[in-house]
């Protein structure tokens, strides 16, 4: 039988951004913290061979092993569910920092209209402008007040950026300014003005000048290697876990992680938790882990994953709508973007940085009016350069061979000549679009995988060409000689990337019934259960989800030392 | 590559595998009986010709192995780097790298072709076969990555719908290796040549009915396949040379891209700027 350990104060399941500032606050605040993740330890020595794209971008380096464990996927309930044999649409973290290490460090605020979606809907267009199968839902808190805990995230990572035109209010200016302007950045915005839109400087986790954050940790600034999304730092310029709040909580002595441990359930009793048990990976030992309170930050997939192998806070049933556990998973509508080729002008988009760009909110929210439009919401437009990695980017015009003497002639003479532009377009809930268990496939271990369904809906499809056309619309006022975007946004579909920005099935709310946890990311059903990441998410946002995550985690930290105190329910 | 196939294809198989012989060395004078560029084959072709390597009906395998390993301990000078007279004097190191883990000379030549008509040498610079990308592959094929080593493998296999990826259980590794028998057997059923004995034209006919799936094969998906070949040829001319494609760096000289700089950051602001470019093995002195 399992071993079993001396109790603890907090145990962590997961140790990626939502574990890692979790794991600091905490143990600041003198509780003992284990914090338990599957993957191996990380650190910036480790990147001197980083440069590396088909290792890091194309073979997965640094993300979950899908032999050991996947997801399933279908896009309805009418079809079998079949496993995310390699990657596709989105990546999986693994290691200390999780995905926290080799993301691009682009760090939005939500808009206010995010948090109060279906009541602003409701007051400005009226009940019937949701459809009856959207559960969008208000998240139950507002953007002011989590205000302070964005800006707590972001003085942490200090990022780069100026403030967003269209954006909420703040309380604080961005710890450090802007990163360089490309010409290519430029570019855009000169055109986005030219077009009385209201672009600024993409709010960026790479450092834009040497920064000391509040914790009192020192990083170096940002080199525009071109080697940042899907790889790890080797200067620490970009914000993760591993060079930020991890370091902080190791100093207090109070915060012992153990790698190599694959969480497999929380334990329970009369609608509390009494621990964990996982698995030594390394001997395949079951341990358990006994501790005072829970939390559950090991990413969407897994955060639903457990508490449903864990029996624990009620099944979302898509039949009749009740129970919360996988409800409301959401995800992104990324093919709203445009391509155009320069025939004059070639580019140093070589180099880049994960987070360096440009973007603008006149099209995401409501920030624009949906009167005569077919959907709601909106995204984030930006021209962002990442670097152009030689493998992953051949771009060519429409009609071009795409192999051949032509394509190479075309693929060469286009490297440095293209430009993207593109929208995040927000992913609004369904009531048939959740995550449950999977009833045939397993992992690595004999559990069930969790299993998606999900597709693009008449919301997307829609709002991913209007993305597309506006897109298209600022990159003929660039100058581009030719622009490609889609006209038409298929299914949803597996196998291509497109964001690793999956929400939902764990969702806040204000109230139980449409919920499972509150605004402290606390279950309603289990108090001493905290479950934390993007998993809250109602819906999704027109960005990238982590500033977000990070400021809940703030507050979850906060809640925690409060249920501490006091013991239960938050709110 | 004998597992496969109707019964007919074995005996083509062989056919064609002697065919293949006889012709290599003069038909593909880089192939893989040479380890360098260009420049540097002419006196690895002459030695060849001389110790008549090109005649005849060698047997393979056990023969041809012994034979190249001849030629490595032989006094004449090799292309390779073994300190020599005259034009050999500029010779690089041997490229030890250049020899197969999995494929056999036979699979490697095909590949060779394919991936030189998806990325043929031209005006702007070394195609696919001067870049190695065939090397690159072979060894992709001998490691995890042939064995889907970190993909999800587990049965039961279903047939799915398109946006639910790949469901087959045959590895990469399998896939290449009926891909490019199928290759040569439509190849020589239409044209009566094995693959790499096509002109180009007919060569491009034959991936072409690969791509659009008008061949329609039983185990694989032909279009598949021709996604995977085309993929693993930007791979291979574009990765690092770490890998045995991308040959002294020069498919990222051709597109003007710098390797693996340390910092942008005086160029980041700039207009495009080219750059001699680094690679990984730049980083070991780090
Ligand atoms: C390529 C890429 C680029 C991205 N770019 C951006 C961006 O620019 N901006 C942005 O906002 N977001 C971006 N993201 C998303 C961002 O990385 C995530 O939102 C963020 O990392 C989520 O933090 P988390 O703590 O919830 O989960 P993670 O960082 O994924 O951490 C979860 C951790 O839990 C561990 N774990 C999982 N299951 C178990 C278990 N059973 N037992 C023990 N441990 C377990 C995992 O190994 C992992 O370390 C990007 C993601 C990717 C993949
Ligand atoms: S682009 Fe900047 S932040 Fe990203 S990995 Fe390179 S140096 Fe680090």
């Amino acid at each position: 039988m399992a071993k079993t350990l001396p109790k603890t104060d907090v145990v962590i399941i997961g140790v990626g951004w939502s574990g890692g500032i979790i794991a600091a606050e905490l143990t600041k605040a003198g509780l003992n913290v284990v914090g338990l993740e599957r993957g191996k330890d990380r650190k910036t020595e480790d990147y001197f061979m980083v440069h590396d794209e088909l290792r890091y971008a194309l073979r997965y380096e640094m993300m979950q092993d899908l032999s050991k464990e996947t997801i399933t996927f279908r896009s309805n309930e009418g079809i079998r569910a079949l496993p995310m044999r390699s990657y596709g649409s989105f990546l999986l973290g693994d290691g200390l920092g999780g995905s926290g290490v080799h993301w691009n460090g682009q760090t939005y605020r939500f808009l206010p209209y995010d948090f109060q979606i279906r009541s602003k809907t409701i007051e400005k267009y009226g009940k019937n402008k949701i459809p009856a199968e959207m559960t969008i839902q208000d998240w139950g808190i507002t953007y002011d007040e989590l205000e302070p805990y964005y800006d707590k995230f972001e003085q942490m990572a200090g990022i780069s950026g100026e403030p967003n035109p269209l954006g909420g209010a703040r309380s604080n200016p961005y710890p450090t300014p802007p990163m360089k302007k490309s010409p290519a950045l430029q570019l855009f915005e000169d055109a986005a003005k030219r077009m009385k839109l209201n672009p600024y400087m993409m709010p960026a986790a790479n450092l834009s000048e040497g920064y000391t954050n509040p914790d009192g940790i020192s990083r170096a600034a940002c080199q525009y290697c071109g080697y940042c999304e899907r790889f790890g730092c080797e200067y620490g310029a970009k914000a993760d876990p591993v060079v930020t709040v991890i370091p902080v909580a190791n100093k207090t002595g109070k915060f012992q992680i153990r790698t190599h441990s694959n969480v497999r359930r929380i334990l329970h009793k009369g609608g509390k938790a009494t621990g964990v048990m996982y698995t030594d990976v390394t001997t395949g030992e079951d341990i358990v882990q006994p501790a005072d309170i829970v939390v559950v930050t090991s990413y969407v997939f897994n955060n639903v994953r457990l508490l449903l192998l864990s029996e624990l806070g009620e099944r979302y049933n898509p039949e009749t709508g009740k129970g919360v556990v996988g409800k409301n998973y959401a995800y992104q509508v990324i093919k709203g973007s445009a391509a155009g080729f320069f025939e004059k002008q070639q580019f140093n988009t070589y180099a880049g940085a994960g987070s360096l760009g440009v973007t603008l909110d006149d099209y995401n929210g409501d920030n624009f009016d949906h009167s005569d439009l077919k959907f709601i919401h909106g995204g984030a437009i930006a021209l962002s350069q990442t670097g152009s990695r030689p493998i992953q980017n051949n771009p060519v015009p429409s009609g071009t061979a795409t192999w051949g003497k032509e394509f190479k002639a075309k693929s060469l003479h286009y490297a440095y000549r293209t430009l993207g532009v593109g929208g995040q377009g927000a992913s609004m809930s369904f009531k048939h679009h959740f995550l449950d268990l999977d009833p045939t496939y397993k992992d690595a271990f004999g559990d069930p995988l969790m299993r998606v369904t999900f597709d693009f809906e008449e919301q997307d499809r829609e709002l991913g060409v209007y993305l597309a056309a506006r897109s298209a619309e600022i990159m003929k006022e660039m100058g581009a000689d030719h622009v490609d975007y889609l006209k038409e946004i298929g299914p949803y579909e597996i196998v291509n990337y497109q964001s690793t920005h999956n929400t939902g099935g764990v969702i806040m709310g204000a109230e139980p019934s449409t919920s499972a946890v509150n605004t402290y990311c606390q279950m309603w059903d289990a108090d001493n259960v905290f479950v934390v990441g993007a998993s809250s998410f109602p819906q999704n946002a027109g960005y990238n989800p982590t500033a977000t995550v990070g400021a809940l985690a703030y507050r979850t930290a906060e809640g925690i030392l409060k249920y501490r105190e006091k013991g239960g329910l938050l709110v | 590559m004998d597992s496969t196939g109707s019964k007919k294809k074995p005996n083509r198989e062989a056919e064609d595998g002697s065919v293949a012989t006889m012709e290599q060395p003069t038909a593909n004078p880089a192939g893989p009986l040479t380890y360098e560029q260009e420049a540097k084959n002419n006196s690895r072709r002459k030695f060849l010709k001389t110790t008549g390597y090109t005649l005849g009906t060698l047997a393979l395998g056990g023969a041809l192995s012994s034979l190249i390993g001849c030629t490595n301990n032989s006094e004449e000078p090799t292309p390779t780097g073994e300190p020599g007279k005259g034009e050999e004097e500029k010779a690089q190191p041997r490229n030890y790298n250049r020899a197969l883990m999995f494929l056999t000379q036979e699979q490697f030549r095909i590949v060779e072709s394919a991936t030189e008509r998806i990325f043929p040498e031209d005006e702007n610079g070394p195609g696919a076969k001067t870049l190695g990308v065939a090397y690159f592959i072979d060894h992709q094929l001998a490691g995890e990555w042939g064995f889907n080593g970190r993909d999800y493998m587990q049965a039961p296999f279903y047939v799915g719908e398109k946006e639910q990826g790949y469901q087959g259980r045959l590895k990469r590794r399998e896939i290449i290796e009926i891909g490019i028998k199928e290759l040569n057997n439509y190849s020589l059923t239409q044209y009566q040549k094995s693959f790499p004995e096509l002109v180009a034209e007919d060569q491009d006919e034959v991936l072409k009915a690969f791509e659009s799936d008008a061949v329609q094969l039983t185990t694989i998906s032909a279009s598949s396949f021709f996604k995977m070949l085309r993929t693993n040829t930007l791979e291979g001319a574009y990765s690092d040379p770490l890998y045995g494609g991308n040959l002294d760096m020069n498919g990222w000289r051709m597109r003007g891209y710098p390797g693996n700089q340390m910092s942008y950051t005086a160029a980041i602001d700039k207009d495009y700027t080219k750059m001699d470019p680094i690679s990984l093995q730049d980083h070991m002195a780090h």
